[in-house]
């Protein structure tokens, strides 16, 4: 990915008061359409808020998940936002240690879709809890029932991974963001440099400052991507852990994680896209960078028909039948149409759009995008629901029907995702200024101040392993 | 003095008539969900039978099988559950805390034998079954799961009369609602680990099978298959 990062360095060939300029309009300048959208968004968002509030007050049972399909959306969504989160720290931190310079733009969209994706997709196990105010029964505290949680449950390890993974790429967000923070601070007055100012944590630009963000950044990337790789794995263990046919499963962990980086890629793809055009950052993030994703997303995309392959050949072959109850509901049954689509979606339609270098522009590697978010999401459905539906005794099979308040619920985190997105970009420069500075190897520099930008960033870059080796 | 209760049922014997349900849900206070819930999937059964054809028309042979809770030793549900609500106690029942559920249904979907049940809504009952509760079992509220306890109110019951008697328990003293009711005498309950209990010679009879015993969960109900059932009839 590195090899010609030589070349790749003058991607962006802009001065630097330029891209101040650029990067920190839209933290200054806030349009009547941004006011326009947050609201639509709300009003989109509301109705979930209200059908969790309902459910709460009724009961599970105004849900559709029914026995013996105990979990259905809820999980599907889990499962969903917990794979997309996987696109930022963990692609973000590979390109950081192979020090790929194209990278600079991409990598806090990135990392945000992280943070903001784990976010909602916790929430589901809570939503789809029974008795959703207890929740706070699966952390481990000294408490007068006198018990610890049980920890040989996966959803406890869940637990444990999802609190590492997202306080981990909480500090991966933030500690590049506070040199940017210390800029709005320096230029804006009034209350909005007060906040600024306790954000930014008195970033003064000392060398010392410099040093110990590269150390501290170095190391979350290091200790960053063992932790993505475990979480979405513990994810599959929800599944695999139990003896339903077609969930007990040796490859789930690999195949779940391949899914996550999968899907995650392609929500970075259209988010970037989205702030490209929005926030007319044309200049910044080019063709070359959806290219490169697009590159790596084919790649994904034909690990993900590799892993359902091998799933489906070996259940196939093994020919179980409680297995088979399953697979054949899925392969031809009720749930053909979603299967079908879903390898319409993964692979037969973003594959020659991604294999042909023609093809492989912003347009086409969006549209490929959006077919392997739905295609993916569908594929999380078809894991959680047709297996539960075809259980051991045919006599206890069942149906699962979704109700509105699932549906509501789901695109409510939709809307709340875009929303959490959306307001990120009005309170922190999406694109790192720094970095992009320091990624300007043969800019003069303007003035003392940013000197010591660049020049720590630099260093930043020539400490980090080389890529070229 | 611990024990292991177990459970055979002779489906040789069992006619399919469902009294061993209705006698459960008297005795466990167990909600009647409605004809809407219970055509969604939703009714809660802790026995319920399961009624298999063989053949092709007009040679079919229809067979019951009721299921309980198999009390398995190696129980699924048991190890998935984050607050221990669903444990193993001394004497080897799947035992279901419901003050410690907080309705994940993990348990529900790890049991091969789907016998847990969920409350989706705060419990109700058809009148005048709301006149008859059982003051010695809890009633359940919305969110979480419940399942058959091997009626463990009536073997805490017996426990606690022979200890006040200074007694060991005898075989046959005492049993779950759905055995003491099966009008065919179908079902027998006791102690697996007495040697002479009926049960444990029953356990070990040549017909006998354990349900979906490929899992490896190692039920403690016995199922003494169809003596004919090898046959062509």
């Amino acid at each position: 990915m590195a090899t010609n990062s030589a070349a790749q360095a003058n991607v962006i060939d802009l001065k630097s008061d330029q891209i101040r300029q650029d990067l920190l309009r839209p933290v200054f300048h806030t349009s009547r359409r941004y006011y326009a959208l947050v609201f639509v968004l709300i009003a989109l968002g509301l109705p979930g808020v209200f059908a969790y509030l309902y459910q709460i007050s009724n009961g599970m049972g105004v849900a559709g998940i029914t026995r013996p399909v105990f979990w259905g959306f809820y999980i599907t969504n889990f499962v969903f936002w917990i794979g997309i989160s996987h696109a930022g720290t963990l692609i973000s931190a590979i390109l950081r240690l192979v020090n790929a310079t194209w990278r600079r733009p991409v990598t806090r969209c990135a990392e945000a879709i992280t943070v903001f994706a784990l976010a909602i997709g916790a929430q589901y196990p809570i939503i789809h809890l029974g008795r959703s105010w207890l929740f706070f029964w699966l952390i481990p505290y000294p408490s007068e029932r006198g018990i610890w949680p049980n920890f040989r449950s996966p959803l406890l390890w869940d637990f444990f991974a999802i609190s590492t993974y997202i306080t981990g790429s909480l500090i991966f967000l933030l500690l590049p963001i506070i040199p940017d923070w210390a800029m709005v601070r320096d230029r804006a007055t009034g209350l909005r440099k007060r906040i600024y100012a306790i954000l930014s944590l008195g970033w003064r630009g000392t060398p010392r400052e410099w040093h110990r963000l590269e150390v501290a950044m170095r190391v979350m990337a290091v200790v960053i991507i063992p932790v993505a790789v475990s979480v979405h794995t513990i994810v599959s263990w929800d599944f695999a852990m139990a003896p339903v046919p077609m969930w007990h499963s040796t490859v789930f962990g690999p195949y779940f994680v391949a899914g996550a980086i999968f899907s995650g890629i392609a929500a970075l793809i259209i988010a970037m896209a989205l702030i490209r055009k929005f926030l007319h950052l044309e200049d910044y993030l080019k063709p070359i960078h959806f290219d490169n994703l697009g590159k790596l997303l084919l790649l994904f995309s034909l690990l993900w028909l590799y892993f359902i392959f091998s799933e489906r050949l070996t259940v196939w072959y093994g020919n179980q039948t409680s297995e088979m109850a399953a697979f054949w509901s899925i392969q031809r049954g009720p749930f053909a149409v979603p299967f079908w689509t879903m390898v319409f979606c993964n692979f037969l339609i973003p594959f020659p759009i991604l294999a042909i270098k023609k093809l492989r522009t912003i347009t086409g590697t969006v549209i490929a995008s959006s077919t392997i978010v739905v295609g993916m999401w569908l594929e999380r459905f078809l894991i959680v629901v047709p297996p539960l539906e075809h259980k051991y005794l045919p006599y206890d099979w069942g149906n699962y029907h979704p109700t509105w308040v699932e549906i509501a619920i789901t695109a409510g985190t939709l809307m709340g995702m875009i929303l959490f997105y959306v307001l990120f970009v009005k309170f922190v420069p999406i694109i790192s200024i720094w970095e992009l500075k320091g990624g300007k190897r043969t800019e003069p520099v303007a003035d003392q101040a940013h000197a010591s930008v660049s020049s720590a960033a630099m260093r930043l870059d020539s400490t980090l392993p080389s890529g070229n080796g | 003095m611990a024990h292991r209760w177990g459970m055979v049922i002779d489906l040789d014997r069992c006619t399919g008539c469902e009294a061993c349900v209705a006698a459960c849900h008297a005795e466990n206070n167990i909600a009647t969900v409605g004809d809407a819930e219970a055509a969604r999937g939703r009714a809660m059964h802790w026995i319920h039978v399961e009624r298999y054809w063989d053949g092709e028309f007009p040679n079919v042979r229809v067979g019951f099988r009721p299921i309980p809770c198999q009390q398995c030793d190696a129980a699924p549900c048991e190890p998935v559950c984050p607050t221990y609500a669903s444990y193993h106690n001394a004497d080897g029942l799947n035992a279901q805390v419901y003050n410690r559920c907080i309705g994940t249904r993990y348990c529900a979907n790890a049991c091969p034998y789907t016998v847990r049940f969920f409350n989706w809504f705060n419990p109700v009952w058809d009148k005048p079954l709301n006149l008859q509760f059982n003051p010695d079992v809890s009633v359940r509220e919305v969110g979480v799961m419940e399942k058959c306890t091997f009626c463990i109110q009536r073997i805490k019951a017996a426990e606690i009369k022979a200890e006040m008697e200074k007694r060991e328990m005898k075989d046959g003293e005492f049993s779950p609602a759905c055995v003491q009711t099966c009008p065919a005498g179908a079902m027998v309950f006791g102690d697996l680990d007495d040697p002479a209990s009926m049960i444990s010679r029953f356990s070990n009879s040549v017909r006998g099978t354990k349900l979906l015993s490929e899992v490896g969960a190692f039920p403690k109900v016995t199922y003494l298959e169809r003596e004919s059932s090898h046959g062509n009839e």
